[in-house]
């Protein structure tokens, strides 16, 4: 049966282990990013460059880091950085 | 009407105040050759493009050519010497890699998070201690009072240069930073002040990693004075030098304008300035947007290796070829409406801080020092007002700021 | 026409079925919504997660940095989808419109994206395959079984086939400080993606890295000691490895099996799609009603002179995707999909960075920079013109490269670089046909 109430998780749910309450979904479009590091600079907690080019990131971060997050997704110089903002109402 | 080309007419300070018309007609043609044989690329795609391009150097200044003294020794074996070091030692900005990459790898590697997160704080300190002295005026000199304080306070704790010894950079900077300007580099009386200046910085540079050297300290100098991490290149002292006067230069000729072309736009766009005050949040999007709008970088030199095709136009070997950074940035082909100051407009990918190998090392501190000063003005000025619009505006094109941002104040608020 | 402009005058019921909650499903959603789509939306999961990002599964997920289940991808459009996880689809029906689930239940469609992708291709013998300890790595619980496996320093790990995932992996291993034997049938790793030549570059730092390589070997068996947990690999030439960890990292098969009785052309190795990403049937008629996307879907590639290629690439997921969520939602498609195929791999520290398919290239110049130094950027000719570029450490350069991929320009294009030494052209060394 289709759920009555089609919200956003259908039947059978997963637990979500990604977002603690009010966190953020980050992914980096690693084509794209060519190693600029500035969101390393705004958010040292969540992205960190190994080697040269090999970039690390928090994809799940918490809520506290929003203001971080943001200051590394609008440094970037190829906007390689997707966020998702639940707490802040936009995806 | 006079018959100067475009790019002459931008570099023309008659035209200082507002480039921005200009840049709109040099972008009917994206790469155009100039009477004098450069070319201008003007459009986002082909700047963008030849950032990238393997054929772009960056090695573009002439060949080093001190005055010669009627000396013989010194103008037939000291100088060619002379000039063979500072040509083969050309700060990181004027070389191609491999030698690029080592030396900027090195100074990255003392570019530390930890330090920038330091520069910070230390700059909110900066911040309220520059407008608490200022309290009681009801003037304000944006550029004077904050806008070249603060970012050349930084700089000079980054590298570890003794606050007391700055004053005397204050024009050595200046003097250097035309080193971006063309018409500069085409005078050789020009070039010959700019050589005598950067022996002078040379050799105050040489007495303080003298300095470092017999008692190094956590600070970037010192990092790159001592010896190296493996896999880090180690500077030599020529390098070394050259490095850390790029370093100097940089950190007191950009953020200035930065700081002063965000509150130029602030000021003209008072609705985004009460914006700031109540939602400091807003600081690093506006601040991508002022790097698009007015950045404080608005050209780059490059030369061409080889001939380089651009649609209907071959940018021909030898060239030097102007990256019009700023006129990239308005280009209708990229950005809606690119002539509204809009800090919301999402996913800007200006040209502010260039792009490829040479993107802007200290874009870190310009952003944080600009973020932590315009949201530090917005909550602490109390109905500020420019008065003069356009304000004056310093000699270069190529690095282009107000000379004074005076604004008229009703008080500054208590921090 | 209607059938064109699917947009006139849509039904308030229409129905978008999303099959696969993949990248390349929730991107093609998103975009159908970002292009007016104003219908229901469901989106049918065979694992139970939301869509999740995998290149991390192999990298910072082995080591530790990132937590199996935190790389839920972000969403970027509201979607007001149905999720349907951990259902997965078991067949299709297409002339009565309909989706089959596994528990048989059927969800009418209007337009569908199939998004299903591939699994990892399964260790030959079966039995063999489910011994405890052996490991594929393709989805998020198989990176939580390998994560927690290594994380218990298991000795010895065995990694089977020098693709990406097993150099990774191997990698990884190695960022754990633990032993490693990584055994690859072919001459080197990365062979059939890089070549034997550059191949040999990234099969260099491994071993200085301390990755014991064996190549021109093959594991015949896998053993267990009675408990049904392997302990050793027995190679064809009749020496063995003890190990209690073994991934096997053979490839992908796509997920097309639940397309049996379709009527839609496929095999293990995609769904065939016309140059829109609407499927085709096995008469070769495309079902406009139908867009594929991501791994699963083969087309032919504008680029390559119509070759009929399946990428899994990540960004192929997101570009094909959202062409096919504009494709669905009725968007009027200007031309063909032709984005510049594109990935990157990170191990060892470097990271490499690929545009364009190496497939059929006969020649190779080292561009820029130098293998020696680790940092270069290496171009791909086929019959004299560029069809690939890959830098590694050097991906601001890249860009320059992919626009003569993108153009086809002539090999070698350029001459004049910076830190450009001589153009040599090198044979790149692929393996012939019958050895791949």
């Amino acid at each position: 049966m289709p759920d009555p109430n089609p919200d956003r998780i259908g039947p059978s749910p997963s637990p979500d282990f990604s977002r603690a309450a009010g966190g953020l979904r980050v992914s980096v479009d690693l084509n794209r990013c060519q190693a600029y590091a500035q969101c390393c600079y705004a958010a040292p907690d969540h992205f960190v460059l190994h080697g040269a080019e090999a970039l690390h990131y928090d994809p799940a971060p918490t809520a506290a880091a929003r203001d971080a997050i943001e200051r590394a997704r609008v440094a970037c110089p190829v906007q390689a950085i997707l966020v998702e903002d639940a707490g802040n109402g936009r995806p | 009407m006079s018959d100067a080309t475009l790019f002459e007419q931008v570099k023309d300070e008659a035209n200082r105040v507002d480039p921005y018309p200009l840049f709109a007609r040099l972008r009917e043609t994206p790469v155009s050759r100039q009477s004098d044989g450069t070319y201008v690329a003007a459009t986002h795609a082909a700047i963008g493009s030849l950032l990238h391009d393997p054929r772009i150097s960056s090695e573009t200044l002439p060949p080093a050519d001190r005055p010669k003294t009627g000396n013989p020794i010194s103008d037939w074996i000291v100088k060619p010497i002379r000039d063979r070091i500072t040509d083969t030692h050309r700060p990181f900005i004027f070389r191609d890699p491999p030698d690029h990459d080592a030396l900027r790898k090195a100074v990255m590697h003392e570019f530390t998070q930890e330090r920038v997160q330091l520069l910070r704080e230390r700059s909110h300190v900066l911040v309220d201690e520059i407008l608490d002295k200022h309290a009681g005026s009801t003037s304000f000199d944006i550029v004077d009072d904050l806008a070249y304080p603060l970012p050349v306070t930084i700089i000079c704790e980054l590298l570890g240069i003794p606050t007391e010894d700055e004053p005397q950079f204050h024009g050595w900077a200046t003097q250097l930073a035309t080193a971006l300007e063309p018409d500069t580099m085409a005078d050789t009386e020009k070039r010959s002040e700019n050589s005598r200046t950067f022996e002078t910085i040379s050799e105050y540079m040489t007495g303080l990693i003298k300095e470092k050297r017999r008692h190094p300290k956590d600070d970037m100098l010192s990092g790159l004075a001592v010896d190296g991490v493996p896999g880090i290149p180690r500077m030599g002292d020529y390098d070394l030098i050259a490095t850390s006067i790029l370093m100097l230069v940089a950190g007191h000729e950009t953020t200035v304008n930065l700081i002063a072309n965000a509150m130029l736009a602030l000021m003209r766009h008072p609705v985004e300035f009460a914006r700031l005050r109540d939602d400091p949040f807003l600081a690093p999007r506006l601040i991508e947007e002022v790097q698009r709008y007015d950045p404080p970088v608005q050209f780059r030199t490059r030369r061409a290796l080889a001939d380089i095709p651009m649609g209907d136009v071959t940018i021909p070997e030898g060239a030097d070829v102007i990256l019009l950074l700023a006129s990239g940035n308005r280009d209708p082909a990229v950005f809606t409406d690119p002539d509204r100051f809009d800090p919301d407009r999402g996913g800007i990918r200006h040209l502010g801080f260039g792009g490829g190998l040479h993107y802007c090392v200290g874009a870190p501190l310009a952003r944080f020092e600009a973020e932590v000063a315009l949201t530090a003005l917005a909550r602490r000025l109390d109905n500020p007002r420019l008065q003069a619009d356009p304000p004056p505006y310093r000699p270069g094109s190529a690095l282009r700021g107000p000379k004074h941002l005076r604004l008229s104040v009703d008080g500054i608020r208590k921090a | 026409m209607s059938q064109d402009h699917p947009s006139h005058g849509r039904p308030a019921h229409d129905h978008l079925v999303v099959v696969g909650a993949s990248l390349a499903g929730l991107r093609g959603a998103e975009a159908a919504r970002k292009a007016g789509f104003t219908g229901r939306i469901t989106v049918v999961g065979a694992e139970p997660h939301r869509p999740y990002d995998r290149p991390p599964l192999s990298k910072q997920v082995l080591t530790g940095g990132v937590a199996p289940g935190a790389t839920t991808l972000p969403n970027l459009e509201p979607l007001d989808a149905e999720w349907r996880l951990g259902s997965a689809a078991a067949g299709l029906d297409r002339s009565g419109r309909a989706v089959i689930l596994e528990s048989g239940e059927r969800i009418a469609y209007d337009r569908l994206l199939i998004a299903t992708g591939a699994r990892a291709r399964p260790w030959p013998d079966a039995a063999e395959g489910r011994l405890g300890g052996v490991h594929t790595l393709r989805s998020r619980d198989d990176a939580a079984a390998l994560r927690a496996s290594l994380a218990t320093k298991p000795g010895r790990v065995l990694v089977i086939g020098g693709g990406f995932i097993g150099c990774e992996v191997a990698a990884a291993c190695r960022d754990l400080d633990l032993p490693v034997t990584l055994v690859e049938s072919g001459s080197t790793v990365l062979e059939r993606v890089l070549g034997s030549h550059l191949g040999s570059v990234v099969a260099a730092l491994h071993a200085a890295r301390g990755v014991d390589l064996r190549f021109g070997a093959k594991v015949e068996a896998l053993e267990d000691d009675g408990t049904g947990h392997v302990v050793r690999a027995r190679l064809a030439d009749g020496r063995t490895i003890a190990t209690t960890c073994v991934v096997v990292a053979l490839g992908a098969v796509r997920n097309t099996g639940w397309l049996h009785g379709s009527g839609l052309a496929f095999d293990d190795g995609g769904v065939e799609c016309d140059a829109d990403g609407h499927v085709l049937d096995t008469d070769g008629r495309p079902d406009r009603t139908i867009a594929a996307a991501g791994d699963v879907a083969r087309f032919p590639h504008p680029l390559y002179d119509g070759r009929r290629v399946a990428l899994e690439h990540w960004g192929h997921a997101v570009a094909q995707g959202a062409h096919a969520g504009r494709l669905l939602a009725g968007h009027s498609i200007a031309r063909a999909y032709a984005e510049v195929p594109a990935f990157w791999s990170s191990q060892g520290g470097i990271t490499l960075k690929m545009v364009g398919l190496t497939e059929g290239a006969d020649a190779l110049v080292i561009a820029q920079g130098d293998p020696k130094t680790g940092r270069f950027l290496a171009l791909y000719g086929r019959a004299g013109r560029c069809v690939a570029a890959v830098s590694f450490d050097s991906v601001r350069w890249l860009p320059a490269y992919a626009a003569m991929v993108a153009e086809g320009a002539p090999f070698p294009p350029i001459r004049g670089a910076v830190d450009q030494g001589r153009l040599t052209v090198l044979p790149p060394g692929f393996p012939k046909e019958d050895e791949r």
